[in-house]
């Protein structure tokens, strides 16, 4: 699984971090999504495919 | 007559406190781009599917200058909070929105709201105890659900919670918009921005740790901060945003979990499904409110209807978190649910900014009144609930609750 993240997409409701902390994170100074793992380990799959799925803003990309 | 020729009043009222109105399924299926008039006489066009609602809330086309010469009011005194001049000053689109939204944004970020977690608990807890000295039945509503959210967004935002009757006050006349005149409207908003202006200026001489000061310290326009009317609104806006909603949700939440105590059951067996519980609570919530209003600048097509330039579109999005097609077994309320890509916060680059902080109050509430009040049940009939009518956010009156 490869992630992507659009930070110009990105309102910084921080539903991926609340979801998959290990595989994102916020800035300090914005809110906006970082992302810290763009291939996760296979036990991460699901709970960034559920990120990926409520994010508002359609700001994640999976392939 | 059918849907399709009548034009319906909206808000659509609902017989039962926590159940949908049964036009919504109707809307959904036969009439999704639906003429409606509103309590200032004025029409709009209501959307109730998913894809519409999701669409509409992220196009940019769709603005929220509600304040235009012909835009739709919302009530007959002028349309409180989604009709007033206010809403102006905080950017609306485009780099100016996003720049307003980061600078504001960083304070409600994920992680910012779980390290409050163990402090909103704490509150929590006090005040669960505190509804427990006085005896049974209690009211949910006023014993917790409503003074929790206020304690926290006070907090953050440096007022002194002991204000929080009138900050009530004033938030009630920005967002009920049946219950004032013009007149009582424009007092307390001149009273709330009294207050604010003071707030402010304290601040600016004896900054504390709070957003306001953050805000006031990242200097005017210049220095890529916020104007001083900017700060003001943006301060009135979190109080008034962190206030009524996440307060009546945790009323309406509770209410739903236990109207069928079979949920509550299943809770207290398996407390690892607070967040999806949280998450399900919130798309099945059948009295969220007015909806979200939207100002169409240009002429646009939606659902394969032609909406000319200067429509007023009101999305429902709750009659959108019940559409069949884009939930399987929408009606049913599952406990674990996920994804479950709910609308109720909005969608786009304008959903809402205290989603996280509604999320973390709204999972610690209910870990905590698991944790303390197993034995928790309704004291009334769930028809016996009643809905607070006029509100822009919607609530229950009140929820009797014993344990």
């Amino acid at each position: 699984m490869k992630v992507t993240v659009d930070e110009a997409k990105c309102c910084g409701a921080g539903q991926c971090v609340l979801i998959a902390p290990e595989v994102f994170d916020q800035r300090e100074d914005d809110g906006i999504v970082i992302l810290l793992e763009p291939e996760p380990g296979e036990e991460q799959h699901a709970l960034v495919r559920v990120a990926a799925a409520v994010c508002p803003a359609a700001a994640i990309g999976l392939s | 007559m059918s849907l399709n020729e009548q034009v319906l009043s909206y808000p659509i009222p609902g017989d039962a406190a926590l159940e949908p109105p049964a036009e919504w399924a109707e809307l959904r299926g036969k009439c999704p781009v639906a003429h409606v008039k509103l309590p200032s006489g004025d029409q709009a066009t209501l959307l109730t599917r998913y894809e519409d609602v999701k669409q509409v809330l992220a196009d940019p086309r769709f603005t929220r200058r509600l304040n235009a010469p012909d835009a739709a009011r919302m009530s007959a005194e002028g349309g409180g909070v989604f009709n007033s001049e206010m809403a102006t000053i905080i950017p609306d689109g485009g780099e100016e929105h996003q720049h307003w939204r980061r600078l504001v944004g960083k304070w409600f970020t994920a992680k910012r709201m779980t390290a409050l977690r163990p402090a909103m608990a704490e509150i929590a807890e006090r005040l669960i105890d505190d509804m427990v000295k006085r005896g049974r039945p209690g009211d949910l509503k006023a014993s917790l659900g409503f003074p929790l959210p206020v304690y926290v967004i006070c907090d953050m935002l440096g007022v002194p919670a002991a204000d929080r009757d009138r900050f009530s006050y004033w938030s009630d006349t920005l967002l009920n918009l049946t219950r004032y005149g013009q007149a009582e409207i424009e007092a307390a908003q001149g009273e709330f921005v009294q207050y604010m202006s003071e707030h402010i200026a304290a601040k600016r001489a004896e900054p504390g740790d709070d957003l306001l000061s953050a805000l006031i310290a990242a200097g005017g326009p210049e220095d890529g901060g916020l104007s001083d009317i900017q700060i003001l609104v943006t301060g009135m806006a979190l109080l008034v945003a962190g206030h009524e909603t996440t307060a009546n949700m945790i009323g309406k939440m509770v209410s739903m979990l236990l109207a069928d105590r079979s949920r509550w059951e299943r809770l207290l067996a398996d407390p690892s499904l607070i967040r999806t519980a949280v998450e399900e609570t919130l798309r099945l919530d059948a009295n969220s409110g007015f909806g979200l209003p939207r100002y169409l600048r240009e002429e646009t097509e939606v659902s394969g209807t032609v909406l000319p330039r200067g429509t007023t579109v009101v999305c429902s999005m709750a009659a959108a978190n019940r559409d069949e097609s884009a939930f399987e077994a929408a009606a049913e309320m599952d406990l674990s649910r996920s994804p479950n890509p709910h609308l109720a916060f909005g969608a786009g680059a304008h959903s809402c900014l205290g989603q996280a902080l509604a999320r973390t109050e709204l999972q610690v509430v209910l870990e905590v009144l698991l944790r303390k009040l197993p034995s928790l049940e309704l004291a009334v009939p769930v028809e016996e609930l009643e809905r607070v009518e006029g509100l822009a956010v919607g609530g229950l009156r009140t929820v009797p609750v014993r344990w």
